[in-house]
């Protein structure tokens, strides 16, 4: 077993457990915790592919921004050491079916498709004034035009998010 | 495969944890469980976004560029989602999904 | 030759005026919306009669020395297509000449009476509006050159006719006769839209111009059998003249013009006795060489006519209500118009009963319209329509007493004031096809004169009827007219019609009859007398004379039942076995359709409607296992 395949077992074994704590566990603050566990190990992910701008990104962005947002509104919402009640067994059943049929269906489907076996050591990083051109860039592989869609989607985002939360005078 | 860890283990792993969110977003009442349920389904998206660009595709960076956008999405969709919930919660004061049915026909 | 395109003003003026009036009326004082629509009138008068001037003494006649048929103004107004089309114009010939000279005059002098007649009533712009949208219709009807505009501007003629008719529409009366009057007459019209489209199916074409000439395809198409052992040219004319009895009130389609003097008075004189209803008459003439070549058609015209006439002139003896005997008493002479037309030829002298039909048609309309008008005069005086409530009024009213006695002269038929003339070519006409009709229109001449008479004498002879307060002689807005239509009726007998309107243009020589003449004058005198003695003082002779004719006076008096027939049909058989029937069929099977199909609809959607249960996992679980299902068979079922 390479270093790689031990951090890639690790990070995914912390994926995969600390995701379904997070669906089941009934205290929500943990369940945020928990939530942050599994974002920080697909950060890991990302670094064990080499991706190290995306892994900051995610870092910062879903670890220190989302998550902090999750739980601030966990604060505004409910109390610290609330337990929330068991979801039902009317409810756990069908969607238990659902999921583990799904994930049998798309995990036999990658099992048995050829993926290319060469390796491939590309152990290199790409370097962030690539990225930095690329997102700016209107020739062929670059991202101008989606970049500004998302910032206007943020902008509208942001702009919606407050009128929403904003209170009402009436 | 990369650096020993075939492409498999990468998508199997989004695999997982794809239902797995799709299993909370299913039976969570709460409704920011849901939203957390929501991160976790694009997170493994993101994973085999990325995991298909590396072993795939190595000289190009697609798969990271839809990854940062959705990133961004994901942003967006956190920010307005939670002033929702917030906004339900003063009104109704309390967030679970069930009593939500206003609108029913 | 002149350009006659001008005349188009004649039918703009009072379209501009109606418009106008109509739509600002509100504004401005009655008095202006009565001016401007007088002045209207006034203008489209003296242009007609410089048309007629130039059409007949200028440049009317073609190569032969006969009138021709002048297109003066033609635009395409519907294309159908490259052969049909629908268009709008003015077509001048003698016919439609002389109907706007008598159109414009009496609408002109209607127009100056409403002016003093409607003084202070409520709706006086509607009124003049009104008044304007009718002369412009009836011109328009009049100088069609196409009998698709002319169907288009009789219908117009219709509406304004209801619109005048229900002009009180608060009185209860005055509703029911407009809502009459319009739905007989639609009646009628449907078979005027049958036989327009039968005819122009037949013929191709709809244009007068070309149906009337001589190598008309009116002439030669549609000839064969068709039903009945009748062609189908000779069935479009009979129902064409549906629509021409239903609106010139000819039997048994007469039951509206008696209910319609619920309007007022100055428009029953203009629309229901001078113009529009001889647009019957007007229509079999324009139509006339056609007619001619279907003697079945026209001897249908020549019955109803003279039946229609002795029918009215029955009638009109028993009425008491001054409006309702004139009124009888028009159907009489449309009923001579018709008649006459019935019995003429075509072409030359053989044409001598149409040239008689429209020589009465213009005297009648100047006296007609006098007639009326001096009714309203009298009626504004008395506040009645009763005959019972009036007498002695010769000395209140002098000048309507001149003027209406001239009129009763006239339509009586005594030499030499109008209707001497034109009654005269009438008789003579009928005289040279058959001897029985001829003394039937006989008959309804002395008849006219007594039921006239004893209307002139029950009105301003007799007792002297105490009145609440003293009847005045009318302000000079009424007057006047007054004065202007007797001198019409005075002399317009002195025209010389068989020179200007004839049937295919020609002018012939005309000469007074002696052997007509003589027993025409004497039945009229007869009549005079009978009622002089009868009316000149009160007496119990006409009651005594009622009694003894028993049944059939009590059924003239009511008018031979007619209307009670059509209630009758409508009510008991109609609504009983056809209505009722139908209404059942709509309320329980169209109905019930529809209401079963919300039924089931409604039924099906409640128990459907538990399916959106507001729960928004559980339509995510539904979406999720439809993906999941979706691939599964795209991906392990359906593969190859």
């Amino acid at each position: 077993m390479t270093t790689n395949q031990l951090m890639f077992a690790i990070f995914a074994a912390v994926i995969i457990i600390f995701s379904i704590l997070t669906v089941t566990s009934r205290r929500i603050l943990r369940a945020a915790t928990f939530l942050l566990f599994v974002l920080v190990a697909t950060g890991g992910m990302y670094f064990l592919l080499r991706f190290n701008f995306l892994a900051a990104i995610q870092l910062t962005l879903y670890a220190g921004g989302i998550v902090v947002l999750i739980i601030f509104s966990i604060l505004l919402t409910s109390h610290i050491g609330e337990k929330l009640e068991a979801p039902s067994v009317k409810k756990i059943i069908p969607a238990f079916i659902a999921a583990g049929f799904g994930a049998a269906l798309c995990i036999l489907t990658i099992v048995q498709h050829p993926f290319p076996q060469e390796v491939i050591s590309s152990s290199e990083r790409t370097d962030i004034r690539v990225i930095a051109k690329a997102l700016i860039s209107t020739e062929k592989f670059g991202y101008a035009l989606p970049f500004e869609v998302i910032s206007i989607l943020l902008l509208a985002a942001m702009v919606g998010a407050i009128i929403l939360a904003k209170k009402r005078k009436d | 495969m990369f650096e020993g860890v075939p492409l498999t283990w990468f998508l199997i792993t989004g695999t997982i944890m794809f239902f797995v969110g799709i299993y909370g977003f299913l039976v969570r009442k709460n409704l920011i469980t849901m939203l957390m349920s929501i991160e976790l389904i694009l997170n493994s998206v993101n994973i085999n976004f990325v995991a298909f660009n590396k072993i795939l595709y190595p000289g190009h960076l697609e798969g990271m560029f839809f990854t940062i956008f959705i990133i961004a999405v994901a942003a967006a969709e956190a920010s307005v989602a939670i002033a929702i919930i917030i906004n339900i919660y003063r009104r109704l004061v309390n967030i679970d999904v069930e009593k939500m049915n206003e609108m029913k026909y | 030759m002149i350009d006659f395109s001008y005349t188009v003003l004649i039918l703009l003026i009072p379209l501009v005026v109606f418009v106008v009036v109509g739509l600002f009326g509100n504004r401005f004082k009655p008095i202006v919306s009565g001016l401007v629509g007088t002045t209207g009138l006034f203008i489209g008068w003296v242009l007609s009669i410089f048309t007629a001037y130039n059409y007949f003494f200028v440049s009317g006649k073609g190569a032969e020395g006969a009138f021709v048929k002048v297109l003066a103004f033609s635009m395409r107004w519907l294309n159908l297509t490259d052969k049909l089309h629908i268009d709008m114009g003015v077509l001048l010939d003698p016919i439609s000449v002389m109907m706007l000279i008598v159109i414009t005059t009496v609408s002109f002098m209607v127009h100056l009476y409403s002016i003093g007649y409607m003084a202070g009533e409520k709706g006086f712009s509607r009124f003049f509006a009104t008044l304007s949208l009718f002369s412009f219709s009836m011109l328009g009807l009049v100088v069609a050159t196409n009998i698709f505009q002319m169907y288009i501007f009789w219908e117009l003629v219709g509406v304004s006719s209801y619109l005048l008719i229900g002009f009180y529409y608060t009185k209860d009366s005055a509703v029911a006769a407009s809502k009459k009057a319009f739905i007989v007459t639609r009646f009628a019209d449907l078979g005027f839209l049958i036989g327009i489209l039968m005819l122009s199916y037949a013929t191709g074409t709809f244009d007068f111009i070309k149906l009337t000439a001589p190598d008309s395809p009116a002439l030669t198409s549609g000839q064969g059998v068709w039903f009945l052992g009748l062609s189908t040219m000779t069935w479009s004319m009979i129902f064409i003249f549906m629509g021409g009895a239903g609106k010139s009130a000819m039997f048994p389609l007469h039951i509206w013009l008696p209910d319609a003097m619920e309007g007022p008075t100055p428009v029953s004189a203009l629309i229901h006795a001078a113009t529009m209803v001889v647009a019957g008459v007007y229509l079999v003439a324009r139509l006339f060489p056609i007619y001619h070549m279907n003697a079945v058609a026209l001897d249908v015209v020549m019955y109803v006519g003279a039946f229609s006439s002795i029918f009215a002139a029955v009638v009109a003896c028993t009425q008491y209500d001054i409006k309702r005997v004139l009124a009888y008493s028009t159907m009489s002479q449309i009923g001579m118009m018709m008649f006459a037309l019935g019995v003429s030829g075509y072409g030359g002298e053989e044409g001598l009963g149409f040239m008689a039909s429209m020589f009465h048609l213009f005297t009648h309309a100047f006296f007609k319209a006098l007639l009326f008008l001096g009714a309203g005069a009298i009626i504004h005086a008395v506040h009645s329509n009763v005959m019972q409530d009036m007498g002695g009024l010769r000395k209140h009213m002098p000048i309507t007493h001149a003027t209406f006695l001239i009129a009763c002269l006239a339509i009586a038929g005594i030499p030499p004031l109008s209707g001497f003339f034109s009654k005269d070519e009438i008789l003579a006409a009928g005289h040279m096809k058959s001897m029985f009709l001829f003394i039937v229109e006989l008959t309804v001449s002395g008849l006219t004169a007594f039921y006239m008479f004893r209307l002139y004498y029950n009105i301003f002879w007799g007792k002297n009827t105490h009145y609440h307060h003293t009847p005045h002689e009318a302000p000079l807005t009424m007057t006047l007219p007054l004065m202007i239509l007797a001198l019409g009726a005075l002399f317009a007998g002195l025209v010389p019609f068989a020179s200007l309107v004839t049937s295919d243009g020609m002018p012939f020589e005309t000469h007074i009859e002696l052997g007509v003449a003589i027993p025409a004058v004497l039945a009229g005198l007869i009549g005079i007398t009978i009622a002089t003695l009868m009316y000149r003082k009160e007496t119990n002779v006409p009651e005594r004379i009622f009694n003894t004719l028993g049944g059939f006076s009590k059924a003239a008096f009511n008018k031979f039942y007619i209307d009670e027939v059509y209630l009758f049909i409508t009510k008991k058989i109609l609504f009983n076995y056809v209505s009722r029937p139908v209404a059942w069929f709509d309320r329980h099977i169209v109905d019930g359709a529809m209401n079963g199909m919300a039924y089931v609809t409604n039924e099906a959607s409640d128990r459907v409607k538990k399916l959106q249960s507001g729960q928004v996992q559980q339509y995510a679980l539904v979406f999720v296992s439809g993906a999941l299902l979706l691939a599964l068979l795209f991906i392990y079922l359906w593969t190859n």
